[in-house]
């Protein structure tokens, strides 16, 4: 066992320094397999914590929302639907909500306009998102004008900008009292924009839902669970078109690395037959090769990693948040939650030390297979 | 067709050990039929070296094989939420037809795998390579199967569809869609801790009484193999349910969860390592008739034996200790 474990040491110390004897042309090698692991830890830690925000800003949604379709269009729903749905067995509460966008030609972005009687307290009052305070350049206690579509526009006293720390929820949000959204958008009488339903056992929830559907076929019942799956899906599927992308630049790395691999310098064919003649096994030159692998792999495993996760969690990747974020023109400011686990790593490492290994077994064996006494008068 | 970068992992390594198999395969076949250590000819040396190929590509691949097990009930656990019922990798894994014959053929595999890299570590430990031929012969056996396990891994996860909102149909309650089960079928939990319990200690006793007086070695393989998949059994029938505190609630795949604290990683992967130590054990024995092994292979079985006692102690050790604490009374 000691004299395994002294083998090993010997062999790695060996291939320690024969890495370093050839370095510059190891650390182009380590050069490039640190920026394919940083892109491809960046692309999944980005992922998996922008799924992880949207998970939690979709934790308090209502349990079950009701819309109303017709012809294939979301439509205004009578609140008489509202009241025959709260009769139904297991339902806790129905609320209508008021809710609608308001395109802001001035500047091109688009608000979220929610009626709301609290947080406004009277009418002619608004709590905006910093988002849109910024656009407005509006202040607390300032009056800001949206349009109607009557010819007199719709006058709003900032009465609360909320903090910059929600703006991932409420940047383009605007609260006003329903009496003013009515005015906003002449929203007809005795409708609403969808009913939020809350059920008091949430495993009745698909039961409710097919009830709710059978009793108004006209409605749409959508469950918080498949909102959350929705967004899952979307953010897997961006980051799988992105990852297969970036799994060309893996191929054309893993290339790279059979090449250097493959040819084989004149000095070091001969270095291997010098080995093999002063009796090196060809199994001893396997290990070699396997630790010469270890060496280069790990530390650009971990540096790969550790760049990753500053460049996603302390700069808020920069390199990908344009193909993976969306876009809008009041997007929101955030930042993401550090949050890495064991298998986002053993994925990283199947997608990119296992192909880098694959890539150089062969070649190994080539090497350590060669004949001494040619490869000594080569 | 499920874009996830651990779904594409787990095809990758797929392809990889498959290909890379099916390159030893072939050549393992050449060697099994023309190999003659007693020459000296330029072909023989040609098949020498063609052993290390197939050595460090195996050595290689089949570890990754076992790793791959492991993401692969990960994988199924956590794309439990895309589907509408599913409660966790039994769920996923009915999502269509081929779920459950992949995950069973990759545990064949894992199994295989595991006995064939002790016997490779076996054959390289003497001088004349002297099971060359028995294993290239069991490689090339495995190489349909691994075939296989590739095909259904692929028609699995490009046969998969989240239940997801979509514009056009909406809500998934307009028809009548079934929803999928957690729960698989289970013995009584009565009858199976009596028999959990005596497998086990017959197993581990042949097994001390093994390594103390090198009797009973075939009885032991023999315990050690059918114990295996007596522990499955009972972690559905009744150790799951002490973990979940739920005595309803039959599913070896929800202990793999966070909930659980991954408590299923340290059923499984103990219980995995001593089966497939245990059955080595057996699958050695004979050839210690070879002269060039006739001390290692006692040795080897020892050891494995030895490997096989802790495993399975830490196995019941870890349902015993689950079952004590849990408020659960059967």
């Amino acid at each position: 066992m000691i004299r395994t474990g002294e083998r090993q040491r010997n062999i790695l110390e060996f291939a320690l320094s024969s890495l370093h004897r050839r370095r510059g042309r190891n650390l182009s090698l380590l050069a490039m397999y640190v920026l394919i692991i940083f892109v491809l830890a960046s692309l999944l830690f980005f992922v998996s914590a922008l799924k992880r925000e949207a998970a939690l800003v979709l934790h308090d949604a209502p349990d079950l929302i009701v819309q109303r379709m017709i012809a294939g269009r979301q439509e205004l729903i009578p609140v008489e639907y509202g009241a025959e749905i709260a009769s139904i067995r297991g339902v806790a509460e129905v609320r209508s909500r008021l809710w609608g966008y308001y395109f802001d030609s001035w500047n091109g972005a688009n608000y979220t306009v929610i009626a709301h009687n609290s947080p406004t307290g009277t009418e002619g009052g608004a709590a905006i998102g910093s988002g849109v305070a910024r656009s407005r350049k509006v202040k607390v206690g300032e009056m800001f004008p949206l349009r109607t579509p009557g010819t007199e526009p719709l006058l709003l006293e900032v009465k609360t900008i909320f903090p910059d720390s929600s703006d991932l929820r409420a940047a383009d949000l605007i609260i006003i009292s329903t009496a003013d959204f009515s005015r906003l958008f002449n929203f007809p009488v005795g409708k609403v924009t969808d009913l939020a339903v809350t059920v008091t056992n949430v495993r009745e929830l698909p039961t409710v839902a097919a009830k709710i559907a059978s009793l108004h076929p006209d409605s749409r019942p959508i469950l918080k669970s498949e909102i959350q799956r929705t967004y899952q899906s979307i953010f897997d599927w961006r980051g799988g078109m992105t990852l297969l992308i970036l799994l060309s630049a893996v191929l054309s790395f893993i290339i790279f690395a059979w090449d250097r691999a493959t040819g084989l310098s004149a000095e070091e064919r001969k270095e291997i037959g010098i080995l093999k003649s002063i009796g090196w096994e060809t199994s001893d030159v396997l290990l070699l090769k396997f630790w010469e692998g270890c060496a280069i792999s790990l530390p650009a495993f971990l540096l790969g990693v550790i760049l990753a996760y500053g460049h996603v969690f302390f700069l808020s990747a920069p390199l990908f948040s344009q193909a993976l974020k969306g876009w809008s023109i009041l997007y929101p400011r955030f930042q993401l939650v550090p949050v890495v686990d064991i298998s986002q790593l053993l994925v990283l490492f199947f997608l990119t030390v296992i192909p880098y290994t694959t890539a150089t077994i062969i070649p190994s064996w080539r090497t350590a297979t060669i004949d001494p006494d040619a490869a000594m008068r080569s | 067709m499920i874009l996830r970068p651990s779904t594409l992992a787990l095809l990758l390594i797929s392809l990889l050990v498959t290909g890379f198999s099916l390159t030893a395969g072939f050549h393992a076949m050449g060697i099994h039929d023309r190999w003659d250590p007693a020459s000296g000819s330029e072909e023989q040396l040609e098949l020498e070296r063609k052993t290390y190929l197939i050595s460090t590509i195996m050595n290689y691949v089949f570890p990754l094989e076992l790793l791959s097990l492991i993401l692969l009930l990960y994988t199924a656990d956590e794309l439990h939420p895309l589907f509408t019922g599913a409660m966790c990798a039994a769920g996923t894994l009915a999502v269509n037809p081929y779920g459950y014959p992949a995950l069973l053929v990759k545990i064949v595999t894992a199994l295989l795998a595991g006995v064939w890299l002790i016997m490779n570590h076996l054959d390289s430990r003497a001088f004349d390579y002297p099971l060359i031929r028995t294993k290239y012969l069991f490689l090339t056996l495995m190489m349909p199967l691994l075939v296989v396990e590739c095909v259904l891994l692929f028609s699995y996860f490009s046969g998969i569809k989240p239940d997801i909102i979509t514009s056009c149909c909406g809500s998934l309650f307009s028809h009548d869609s079934p929803t999928l089960s957690g729960d698989l079928i289970s013995l009584p939990p009565v009858i199976m801790q009596a028999l959990f319990f005596s497998a086990m200690a017959l197993a581990l006793l042949s097994g001390i009484l093994f390594y103390r007086t090198g009797r009973y070695g075939q009885l032991f393989s023999a315990l050690a193999a059918v114990t295996f998949p007596v522990s499955i059994a009972s972690i559905i029938s009744f150790i799951g349910l002490y973990i979940y505190e739920l005595p309803s609630h039959h599913c070896p795949f929800c202990l793999l969860q966070k909930e659980y604290h991954f408590i299923g990683y340290f059923l499984y992967v103990p219980l995995f390592i001593g089966a497939v130590s245990g059955i080595s054990a057996r699958v050695i024995s004979p050839f210690s008739a070879n002269p060039s092994l006739r001390r290692i292979v006692p040795d080897t079985r020892r050891y494995l034996t030895l490997v096989t006692i802790i495993c399975y102690l830490l196995f019941t050790l870890i349902a015993t200790v689950e079952m004590i604490i849990s408020p659960l009374k059967l």
